[in-house]
């Protein structure tokens, strides 16, 4: 079979980096393309090479057989390459249909826009893409999900034949993402080219035809997903052979630290009871939106639960506010690092100190010197890259910057880290360096809460799982019986195998 | 930190070439005793700033100062009418002008209506309420008491008492904002709110107490002002707020919040004075200066715009590999 598009010899560099290197692309019509690669291997860049947004410095663009130059996003728009991004980018105001067309609306012979016309339209294309979806409605009052079909009828709307699905169904649920599948199976069937970037290893096996690997910018490697096992792909994604992902341990589980009884929100979640003990990594698993990090942020007094009771050692205690709870000895490390967690334009080391401040300070007065002694002892101990600790911590990268987070909670002292999908979205370089950094800690005799939503990390780093559906909590394993079908099966509600 | 300091060089450099530009036709102009009066008439100017720059740090706005000193400033007026000793009049004013500010905080902190809505209320009812307070009339020098007036010109080691108090302040917002947890909490609460909460940070309550000091710097001011000009009516210092939040987006306090120094708003608040006093004595007409004072305006933001762009540039290293 001919690819429709072809991408050769692409380099793209930027100051002081190399961020693509001679690299080969081809999609093929009817196919799901897999794109594979660390974060930083040049996903995003060859994204943007094909969308118009970057211009390449080196190599061709090829669609049928001819080469073409995208000088901008409108020009690969019009040659047919559309994609569709984590956040979709849609208007929330606007109706279903008006999102759809807008930009290329249909006119009627006064050239204004016609609006039967628009509506019809987008009702054949949703339904073409098995939505019966009313286009009157207003974006704004959709899910997630649905956002993405419009968004994809959107795409249709331009008589896209290469669609650049880009991480889609990161914030999506159980649900949801079975939804997409279906999507880009219909999408196939239409014959359209399909390249689909994913860091979920179990989705890129389920929907993909084919594969290609990309590492620190350069191209690794490509064939069909049938000829290939996820042990290979691995490899060539980092270069060496990764047998042992999670570190080894052996658990010194002591007395309980934290006990949560009856626990009762009244919207998000019903009789949470559960121990805690002095060296345990308790893992918590379930769909996205089952109440974990609800349950998580109650404990952190974020939010205020309206029954329940906690106990810290031997001590009951009330959170009613995150001060409550920081000096009660719960930390928090949110999900949504960039939002939550850092304030980038403060420097380095008044981030660390922040929840500190009383510790080095003295008489009401901060103690600048203290504060960098604090913050030098953690962030050294997570091993930060920084030029200096009076850097600002918008400067830095991704990974680095959620070291800084997690040194803010550490110099607190905590007797409880909470780890709110610790390793989302980050590579498994970085990955590998958080569970292990995770191990210490709980060998150090901290006690440990990580919520997670990926099977592998969960049953690698836990020495007991809770797992949670629609709010409460259905199963908790330990040792042996901790098996991926339990946890899905618990997560999803799906009864037993006779 | 490093931008932002040479950014205050960059404009305290501005001030002295604007100084040294007018003097160069003007020499009496740098006469010691001059710019002892333009730093003496720019006080109130730099009190305000202060407040408004904690505000603005705490991604809030405060447009009700102006109104707030013109309140406070009536009040102290008619209390001195009244027989009340000086020194309980200024207590009274900045406890008012604090209330004042209170007000304001606890509207944006318990419903969380938008501070320019709020502020731009209360301005209305403060200056409202001047008017019911004295049905539109005038307070002149002659009812005033003479220790009352005399207070802020007063000279001590050849400074007046007016200019002392904005040294003062200067001095102890500076200790305030780099020394203590709570100016920390102003940057953290500005820089990133919900970051800030999960910090364990009051977020509505932060910003409560920078309008707090807002106000009561505002009212405090009030007394100055009045007794200075030795005369109180309802539309004293009218659109003076705009002159504050000018002095501090000049003075390269992050409009956005949790960037910014009280240094830089003194010099913003400086350049400011240095205009409004120069321009008159090069005999340039008042409207020039009201251009003049915009264009700053814009070059101000312009540069802070210029000086966020690397700041974006950052994205692009996510793709980049590492």
């Amino acid at each position: 079979m001919e690819p429709i598009l072809s991408l050769r010899g692409i380099s793209k560099s930027f100051p002081g980096v190399k961020a693509l290197q001679d690299v080969q692309l081809d999609l093929y019509p009817g196919q799901v393309t897999a794109l594979i690669g660390e974060n930083g291997a040049g996903k995003s860049t060859i994204v943007k090479v094909l969308t118009g947004i970057y211009q390449p410095e080196e190599g061709t663009i090829t669609m049928d057989g001819q080469d073409l130059h995208f000088a901008n996003a409108q020009d690969a728009s019009k040659a047919g390459v559309t994609a569709i991004h984590q956040e979709t980018v849609l208007f929330d105001e606007l109706t279903v249909a008006e999102n759809i067309w807008l930009g290329h609306a249909p006119r009627n012979r006064f050239g204004l826009i016609d609006k039967r016309a628009m509506r019809d339209g987008a009702r054949d294309l949703l339904l073409g893409i098995g939505s019966d979806m009313d286009p009157d409605l207003r974006l704004g009052d959709l899910g997630i999900a649905s956002k993405h079909l419009v968004a994809i009828a959107r795409a249709l709307s331009t008589d896209a034949r290469v669609v650049v699905l880009d991480e889609p169904t990161a914030a999506l649920s159980h649900k949801e993402i079975h939804e997409l599948y279906d999507l880009v199976e219909t999408l196939k069937a239409q014959g359209k080219a399909i390249l689909f970037i994913s860091h979920k290893f179990d989705e890129i096996f389920r929907i993909a035809d084919r594969y290609t690997v990309f590492r620190d910018g350069q191209f690794v490697g490509a064939g069909a997903m049938q000829d290939v096992t996820e042990g290979q792909l691995v490899q060539m994604m980092v270069g060496r052979a990764v047998d042992q992902i999670f570190p080894t341990r052996t658990p010194q589980i002591g007395a309980p630290v934290l006990t949560v009884a009856g626990y009762d929100h009244p919207t998000e979640f019903a009789d949470i009871r559960f121990t805690l003990h002095q060296g345990e990594i308790l893992g918590f698993y379930g769909l996205v939106g089952a109440g974990r990090s609800e349950v998580m942020q109650a404990l952190f007094g974020i939010t205020t639960p309206s029954k329940g009771a906690v106990r810290i050692d031997d001590k009951f205690r009330v959170i009613r506010s995150t001060h409550d709870a920081i000096s009660a000895g719960i930390v928090y490390v949110p999900e949504d690092r960039g939002r939550q967690g850092a304030i980038r334009g403060l420097p380095i080391f008044q981030n660390v100190t922040l929840p500190s401040l009383s510790r080095t300070g003295r008489g009401g007065f901060l103690r600048l010197a203290e504060e960098f002694k604090l913050a030098r002892d953690y962030t050294r101990r997570l091993d930060l890259r920084a030029a200096s600790l009076d850097q600002e911590l918008g400067l830095l990268s991704g990974g680095n910057q959620q070291k800084v987070v997690i040194a803010k909670w550490l110099a607190t002292k905590p007797r409880v880290i909470i780890l709110d999908e610790p390793t989302k979205g980050i590579d498994i370089g970085s990955k590998a360096a958080v569970h292990e950094f995770m191990a210490e800690l709980a060998a150090e005799g901290l006690a440990v809460i990580m919520v997670s939503s990926e099977i592998p990390e969960v049953l690698g780093m836990s020495d007991r799982v809770i797992v949670m559906r629609e709010g409460r909590i259905v199963d908790e394993v330990t040792g042996g019986a901790m098996t991926p079908e339990r946890l899905v099966r618990a997560a999803a509600g799906i009864a037993e195998a006779a | 930190m490093n931008i932002l300091k040479n950014r205050d060089v960059l404009l305290a450099f501005a001030i002295v070439l604007l100084i040294g530009g007018v003097a160069a036709r003007f020499p009496a102009f740098v006469r010691p005793g001059n710019l002892v009066n333009v730093f003496n008439d720019t006080s109130p100017l730099i009190l305000l700033a202060i407040g408004q720059m904690i505000v603005i740090l705490t991604k809030c706005i405060d447009l009700s100062v102006a109104a707030n000193l013109a309140l406070c400033g009536m009040a102290a007026a008619l209390m001195n009418g009244m027989g009340v000793p000086l020194p309980l009049i200024l207590l009274a004013v900045v406890l008012l002008g604090g209330a004042l500010g209170a007000a304001n905080g606890l509207l944006v902190w318990k419903l969380g209506i938008p501070s320019i809505v709020v502020t731009l209320g209360t301005m209305t009812i403060f200056r409202g309420t001047i008017f019911l307070m004295t049905g539109g009339a005038w307070v002149n020098a002659h009812q005033m008491s003479t220790a009352f007036k005399a207070l802020p010109r007063m000279v001590f080691l050849g400074l007046p008492v007016m200019s002392w108090v904005a040294l003062a302040a200067i001095a102890l917002f500076f200790m305030l904002l780099t020394r203590t947890p709570l100016g920390r909490s102003f940057y953290a609460v500005g820089g990133n709110p919900h970051a800030a909460v999960y910090t364990g940070l009051d977020v509505g309550r932060t910003q409560c107490i920078a309008f707090v000091i807002s106000g009561a710097l505002a009212g405090l001011t009030g007394y100055l002002w009045v007794a200075r000009y030795a005369v109180a009516y309802v539309d004293i210092a009218a659109g003076f707020e705009l002159q504050v939040v000018a002095a501090c987006v000049i003075g390269g306090i992050a409009i956005v919040g949790g960037a910014g120094s009280v240094i830089g708003a003194v010099l913003g608040a400086l350049f400011l004075g240095v205009i409004n006093n120069a321009l008159p004595v090069i005999r340039i007409s008042p409207f020039w200066q009201m251009a003049i004072s915009g264009s700053a305006i814009v070059i101000a933001v312009t540069l802070n715009a210029t000086q966020n762009r690397p700041k974006g540039r950052i994205i692009l290293k996510e793709v980049e590999p590492t």
